[in-house]
């Protein structure tokens, strides 16, 4: 199975790429997929997440084709 | 019920009079109009600002802004509601966001106008990244309440 993760703003700066592509069997939470795609980073403190465009906890599943996306608090307006 | 994202400066009130040319049908019911307009300031947290980059997330956004519009026409007794709102290279004065809300009664009206406001700052995804006049870049890292720091 794959999925499609996303990092925006100053996270995507911070890790310096704007996606992946994680190749995975099993269940996985989205806080798997943070450790899988970022061995070597803690999970940053306030990051938001989202599966297909909604907002999730961490301890969310992801299935096959989701699209995860982390990022920062946002400031729009 | 709208949502626009907009890669060029707009005028709103040219959106407004173009969107209220659509209402025509509503327009009897309608006693009661509120709008936000959001521009940009010259200055943040002490620093003098000279311009900005408004990075999004094409797809969320605009899902985020619609759930939103329909929770505001759950709560509210709304005839119609329209968020516009602008990304990419923008500089000082140039309006970021317009809120429009339709409705036969002010409370609704302003209401409305304000959750809208509120939940776009905390549930759309856009972030603010400005350049100061010294030329540092910096990202914003969070909203404000909306008032004035004493």
């Amino acid at each position: 199975m794959s999925i499609k993760v996303r990092y925006f703003a100053s996270l995507k700066e911070s890790i310096g790429r704007s996606e992946d592509e994680l190749i995975f069997t099993g269940p996985l939470t989205v806080y798997d997929v943070w450790q899988q795609t970022n061995p070597d980073k803690d999970r940053p403190n306030q990051v938001l997440v989202a599966v297909n465009m909604d907002y999730v906890d961490w301890d969310n599943l992801v299935k096959d084709e989701d699209e995860v996306a982390f990022f920062p608090p946002v400031t729009g307006g | 019920m709208a949502v626009t994202i907009c890669t060029n400066p707009f005028n709103p009130y040219e959106v407004l009079q173009a969107y209220e040319a659509s209402l025509l049908q509503s327009l009897g019911s309608i006693g009661a109009t509120s709008l936000f307009i959001g521009t940009m300031r010259d200055f943040n947290e002490g620093d003098h600002v000279k311009g900005m980059t408004l990075e999004y997330y094409p797809g969320m956004t605009e899902k985020q802004l619609d759930k939103i519009l329909i929770d505001a026409q759950n709560q509210w007794a709304l005839i119609d509601s329209l968020v516009v709102h602008r990304v990419g290279d923008i500089f000082p004065k140039e309006p970021i966001v317009l809120v429009a809300v339709w409705s036969s009664h002010r409370g609704d009206a302003f209401d409305a106008c304000r959750f809208i406001m509120e939940a776009l700052k905390s549930k759309a995804p856009f972030w603010k990244k400005e350049l100061l006049v010294n030329q540092q870049e910096r990202w914003v890292a969070k909203n404000s309440d909306g008032y004035q720091s004493s």
